[in-house]
């Protein structure tokens, strides 16, 4: 059942109640979008506590510009982005970032300007590698392996499926610097994965 | 004798990349992946970047596991956590609550 798929009419008096400062539509707010902006959150965060703090943090943002929110959005895409520019708060001002270098992760060239890539005689589909035992958490592993300016930018992409514009807004650079980092971060990821990808990690 | 014949053969490959009409090298293929993906590449490009892929083994291979590790990341991270409840936990509820109230 999706708990977010409330008629227009009830919506539109819930944000009624949470702008009337109502306890018990404040209440019905966090517990209809509360578990989704957690998973979101966690994503980001990597932390269950640091989640809980983002979720809040984020609630409290809400309730308090609720007279700002104008419908233009659904509620949900508000939401969305209130949460996520409140995780990448956080992801900021964490002491221990990974800025470790993606150089290794990146594909080679030679010196006439080829791609150097080693034969390919088979490749696994994704359905099939996910259903080797314990697949999720080991590519998660490995995304998270990634240097958190690159993790970031593929879970906003590709995971959150923000849009370019979104992404850019989101940490404040242009559409450019979102493809260009996007692409590096996914290139990354095609090497760590690559093992998997090819049937020759020690895993299943 | 064998990595001599690997050299030349890339020079060639190098040197016909350059040259072709209408063919891009691996290095300008790489960085046409993420538009061909988005679509926003132009009419020509796109035509090169097409051409490049039935021409390069070593592209076409890589796209294909550059897609492949994108698909897994989103099907990964899709796939429902053991521990992340679908409902949010009470005492963060009641949290939220006290600070909002005014």
């Amino acid at each position: 059942m999706d708990k977010c798929k409330t008629e227009d009419v009830s919506e539109h008096q819930l944000i009624e109640g949470v702008r009337a400062g109502q306890d018990i539509a404040v209440s019905e707010l966090v517990k209809l979008h509360g578990g989704w902006m957690l998973a979101v959150a966690q994503r980001l965060l990597r932390d269950r506590a640091l989640a809980e703090d983002c979720v809040q943090e984020s609630f409290i943002r809400a309730t308090q510009n609720i007279d700002s929110f104008e419908g233009r959005s659904t509620l949900k895409s508000w939401l969305h982005r209130i949460v996520i520019n409140s995780a990448l708060m956080k992801l900021r001002s964490k002491n221990r970032r990974n800025e470790s270098s993606l150089d290794q992760l990146l594909p080679v060239f030679d010196a006439n300007d080829c791609r150097i890539e080693r034969p390919w005689h088979d490749i696994e589909t994704p359905e099939k590698i996910l259903l080797r035992a314990n697949m999720k958490n080991i590519i998660t592993e490995k995304i998270n392996a990634l240097p958190d300016g690159y993790r970031v930018v593929i879970l906003l992409r590709d995971i959150e499926e923000m849009s370019t514009r979104e992404v850019a807004e989101a940490l404040e650079c242009s559409e450019g610097a979102v493809k260009v980092r996007l692409h590096r971060a996914r290139a990354a990821l095609k090497s760590l994965l690559e093992p998997i990808l090819r049937g020759e990690d020690e895993n299943g | 004798m064998d990595s001599f014949l690997v050299w030349i053969s890339r020079f060639i490959k190098g040197k016909m990349m350059r040259h072709m009409p209408n063919m891009i090298t691996c290095v300008e293929f790489e960085e046409f992946i993420i538009d061909y993906l988005e679509g926003t590449l132009s009419q020509t490009d796109q035509l090169k970047f097409e051409k490049h892929i039935r021409f390069c083994r070593e592209c076409r291979e890589y796209l294909t596991a550059y897609q492949h590790s994108i698909e897994l990341g989103r099907i990964a991270f899709k796939l429902p956590d053991d521990p992340v409840p679908e409902d949010v936990p009470e005492d963060l509820v009641k949290a939220i609550l006290e600070v909002t109230r005014r």
